[in-house]
Protein backbone atom coordinates (compact mmCIF):
# COMPACT_ATOMS: atom_id res chain seq x y z
CA UNK A 1 0.00 0.00 0.00
CA UNK A 2 2.68 2.48 1.21
CA UNK A 3 5.08 1.58 -1.86
CA UNK A 4 2.28 2.51 -4.10
CA UNK A 5 2.23 6.23 -2.80
CA UNK A 6 5.79 6.25 -2.11
CA UNK A 7 5.99 5.70 -6.17
CA UNK A 8 3.70 8.19 -6.67
CA UNK A 9 5.22 10.80 -4.59
CA UNK A 10 9.13 9.87 -5.84
CA UNK A 11 7.32 11.44 -9.61
CA UNK A 12 6.26 14.36 -8.06
CA UNK A 13 9.32 15.00 -6.79
CA UNK A 14 10.59 14.52 -10.48
CA UNK A 15 7.97 17.04 -10.99
CA UNK A 16 9.74 19.26 -8.56
CA UNK A 17 13.09 19.16 -10.09
CA UNK A 18 11.61 20.10 -13.67
CA UNK A 19 9.81 23.05 -12.15
CA UNK A 20 13.05 24.31 -10.18
CA UNK A 21 15.52 23.10 -13.13
CA UNK A 22 12.99 24.29 -15.97
CA UNK A 23 15.33 26.16 -18.82
CA UNK A 24 11.56 28.48 -19.64
CA UNK A 25 8.66 29.34 -18.73
CA UNK A 26 6.55 26.45 -20.29
CA UNK A 27 8.48 23.92 -18.97
CA UNK A 28 7.69 25.08 -15.46
CA UNK A 29 3.44 24.75 -16.63
CA UNK A 30 4.20 21.48 -18.13
CA UNK A 31 5.52 20.48 -14.51
CA UNK A 32 2.81 21.61 -12.40
CA UNK A 33 0.38 20.03 -15.33
CA UNK A 34 1.55 17.11 -14.31
CA UNK A 35 2.23 17.28 -10.89
CA UNK A 36 -1.28 18.58 -10.72
CA UNK A 37 -2.27 14.96 -12.25
CA UNK A 38 -0.35 13.12 -10.16
CA UNK A 39 -1.80 14.88 -7.12
CA UNK A 40 -5.09 13.24 -7.88
CA UNK A 41 -3.79 9.96 -8.53
CA UNK A 42 -2.56 10.20 -5.04
CA UNK A 43 -5.61 11.50 -3.60
CA UNK A 44 -7.94 9.05 -4.95
CA UNK A 45 -5.41 5.89 -4.06
CA UNK A 46 -5.31 7.28 -0.13
CA UNK A 47 -9.38 7.08 -0.28
CA UNK A 48 -9.11 3.49 -1.51
CA UNK A 49 -6.10 2.57 1.10
CA UNK A 50 -7.37 4.44 4.14
CA UNK A 51 -11.28 4.16 3.28
CA UNK A 52 -12.29 7.72 3.76
CA UNK A 53 -14.89 8.09 0.57
CA UNK A 54 -15.12 11.78 0.80
CA UNK A 55 -11.52 11.95 -0.33
CA UNK A 56 -12.79 11.22 -3.95
CA UNK A 57 -14.87 14.31 -4.39
CA UNK A 58 -11.27 15.99 -3.15
CA UNK A 59 -9.70 14.09 -6.08
CA UNK A 60 -12.46 15.38 -8.06
CA UNK A 61 -11.99 18.98 -7.18
CA UNK A 62 -8.55 18.91 -7.52
CA UNK A 63 -8.45 17.36 -11.13
CA UNK A 64 -10.70 20.60 -12.17
CA UNK A 65 -8.70 23.20 -10.34
CA UNK A 66 -5.72 21.95 -11.98
CA UNK A 67 -7.57 22.03 -15.43
CA UNK A 68 -8.37 25.19 -14.94
CA UNK A 69 -5.00 26.23 -13.79
CA UNK A 70 -3.22 25.07 -16.75
CA UNK A 71 -6.00 26.61 -19.38
CA UNK A 72 -4.89 30.23 -17.56
CA UNK A 73 -0.88 29.38 -17.87
CA UNK A 74 -1.53 28.24 -21.48
CA UNK A 75 -3.72 31.92 -22.49
CA UNK A 76 -1.05 33.56 -20.86
CA UNK A 77 1.87 32.30 -22.71
CA UNK A 78 0.09 32.67 -26.09
CA UNK A 79 -1.44 35.97 -25.47
CA UNK A 80 1.38 37.65 -22.27
CA UNK A 81 -1.97 38.93 -20.71
CA UNK A 82 -5.37 37.32 -19.31
CA UNK A 83 -7.53 39.95 -20.33
CA UNK A 84 -9.29 38.13 -23.53
CA UNK B 1 -11.09 -12.37 -9.54
CA UNK B 2 -12.20 -8.64 -10.14
CA UNK B 3 -9.85 -7.69 -6.67
CA UNK B 4 -6.99 -9.27 -8.65
CA UNK B 5 -7.78 -7.09 -11.63
CA UNK B 6 -8.40 -4.17 -10.16
CA UNK B 7 -4.79 -4.52 -8.33
CA UNK B 8 -3.25 -5.43 -11.36
CA UNK B 9 -5.06 -2.49 -13.12
CA UNK B 10 -3.51 -0.12 -10.18
CA UNK B 11 -0.18 -1.33 -10.82
CA UNK B 12 -0.05 -0.59 -14.04
CA UNK B 13 -1.37 2.86 -13.85
CA UNK B 14 1.19 3.59 -10.98
CA UNK B 15 4.08 2.21 -13.29
CA UNK B 16 2.97 4.94 -15.89
CA UNK B 17 2.11 7.51 -14.04
CA UNK B 18 6.33 6.86 -12.75
CA UNK B 19 7.35 6.53 -16.73
CA UNK B 20 5.76 10.37 -17.32
CA UNK B 21 7.58 11.82 -14.42
CA UNK B 22 10.66 10.30 -15.65
CA UNK B 23 10.09 11.19 -19.39
CA UNK B 24 9.51 14.85 -17.80
CA UNK B 25 12.87 14.91 -16.70
CA UNK B 26 14.62 13.12 -19.13
CA UNK B 27 13.77 14.27 -22.37
CA UNK B 28 15.52 17.65 -23.96
CA UNK B 29 12.38 19.36 -25.03
CA UNK B 30 9.28 21.31 -23.70
CA UNK B 31 7.83 20.00 -26.78
CA UNK B 32 9.10 16.25 -25.96
CA UNK B 33 8.38 16.12 -22.32
CA UNK B 34 4.56 17.44 -23.17
CA UNK B 35 4.32 14.31 -25.49
CA UNK B 36 5.85 12.10 -23.27
CA UNK B 37 4.12 13.05 -19.46
CA UNK B 38 0.94 14.03 -20.33
CA UNK B 39 0.34 10.91 -22.38
CA UNK B 40 1.50 8.53 -19.73
CA UNK B 41 0.63 10.23 -16.66
CA UNK B 42 -3.34 10.57 -18.25
CA UNK B 43 -3.00 6.70 -18.73
CA UNK B 44 -2.03 6.05 -15.09
CA UNK B 45 -4.40 8.29 -13.77
CA UNK B 46 -7.17 6.92 -15.58
CA UNK B 47 -6.08 2.90 -14.41
CA UNK B 48 -5.45 3.95 -11.14
CA UNK B 49 -9.82 5.22 -11.40
CA UNK B 50 -10.67 2.14 -13.22
CA UNK B 51 -9.04 0.54 -10.47
CA UNK B 52 -10.61 1.93 -7.65
CA UNK B 53 -14.09 0.83 -9.71
CA UNK B 54 -13.41 -2.69 -10.28
CA UNK B 55 -12.69 -2.77 -6.23
CA UNK B 56 -15.49 -1.14 -5.14
CA UNK B 57 -17.97 -2.02 -7.54
CA UNK B 58 -21.41 0.19 -7.90
CA UNK B 59 -20.94 1.92 -4.72
CA UNK B 60 -20.85 5.77 -4.65
CA UNK B 61 -17.43 5.67 -4.27
CA UNK B 62 -16.77 3.41 -7.19
CA UNK B 63 -18.91 5.43 -9.11
CA UNK B 64 -17.11 8.86 -8.17
CA UNK B 65 -13.87 7.14 -9.04
CA UNK B 66 -15.23 6.52 -13.29
CA UNK B 67 -16.36 10.45 -13.20
CA UNK B 68 -13.31 11.55 -12.11
CA UNK B 69 -11.66 9.24 -14.44
CA UNK B 70 -13.94 10.61 -17.61
CA UNK B 71 -13.33 13.81 -16.39
CA UNK B 72 -9.42 13.42 -16.88
CA UNK B 73 -9.72 12.02 -19.98
CA UNK B 74 -11.54 14.39 -21.43
CA UNK B 75 -9.74 17.27 -19.73
CA UNK B 76 -6.06 16.53 -20.03
CA UNK B 77 -5.55 16.69 -23.62
CA UNK B 78 -7.13 19.80 -23.65
CA UNK B 79 -4.70 21.10 -21.44
CA UNK B 80 -1.82 19.32 -23.44
CA UNK B 81 -3.07 21.12 -26.53
CA UNK B 82 -3.29 24.52 -25.10
CA UNK B 83 -0.15 24.26 -23.96
CA UNK B 84 1.70 22.88 -26.65
CA UNK B 85 -0.22 25.62 -28.66
CA UNK B 86 1.06 28.57 -26.24
CA UNK B 87 4.54 27.48 -26.09
CA UNK B 88 4.93 27.75 -29.90
CA UNK B 89 2.84 31.09 -29.53
CA UNK B 90 5.60 32.23 -26.79
CA UNK B 91 8.30 30.94 -28.82
CA UNK B 92 9.98 28.26 -26.95
CA UNK B 93 12.65 27.15 -28.70
CA UNK B 94 13.07 23.29 -30.18
CA UNK B 95 15.96 21.15 -29.29
CA UNK B 96 18.15 20.98 -32.01
CA UNK B 97 17.76 17.74 -33.34
CA UNK B 98 14.22 18.41 -34.43
CA UNK B 99 13.63 17.13 -38.04
CA UNK B 100 10.47 18.76 -39.19
CA UNK B 101 8.84 21.93 -37.83
CA UNK B 102 5.51 23.02 -39.98
CA UNK B 103 4.46 25.80 -38.00
CA UNK B 104 7.96 27.62 -37.94
CA UNK B 105 8.31 26.80 -41.56
CA UNK B 106 4.26 28.52 -42.37
CA UNK B 107 5.33 31.29 -40.34
CA UNK B 108 8.20 32.29 -42.05
CA UNK B 109 6.66 32.09 -45.55
CA UNK B 110 4.08 34.24 -44.43
CA UNK B 111 6.37 36.64 -43.40
CA UNK B 112 8.28 36.49 -46.83
CA UNK B 113 4.91 36.84 -48.65
CA UNK B 114 4.27 40.09 -47.01
CA UNK B 115 7.72 41.25 -47.63
CA UNK B 116 7.21 40.44 -51.32
CA UNK B 117 4.31 42.22 -51.55
CA UNK B 118 5.64 45.24 -50.05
Amino acid sequence: MSIIISILAIGGFLCLYRIYRGPSISDRAVGVDIMGILFVGITALSALFYDLPYLIDLSITLALFSFIGTLALAKYLEKRSLDD
Amino acid sequence: MISSIGWIIIWIGVFFDLLGAIGLVRFPDVYNRLQASTKCVTLGTFGIMIGIFLLKGFTPMGIKALICGAFLLLTSPVAAHALMKGSLHFGTKMWKGSVVDKYGEDKLGGEQIEKKEK
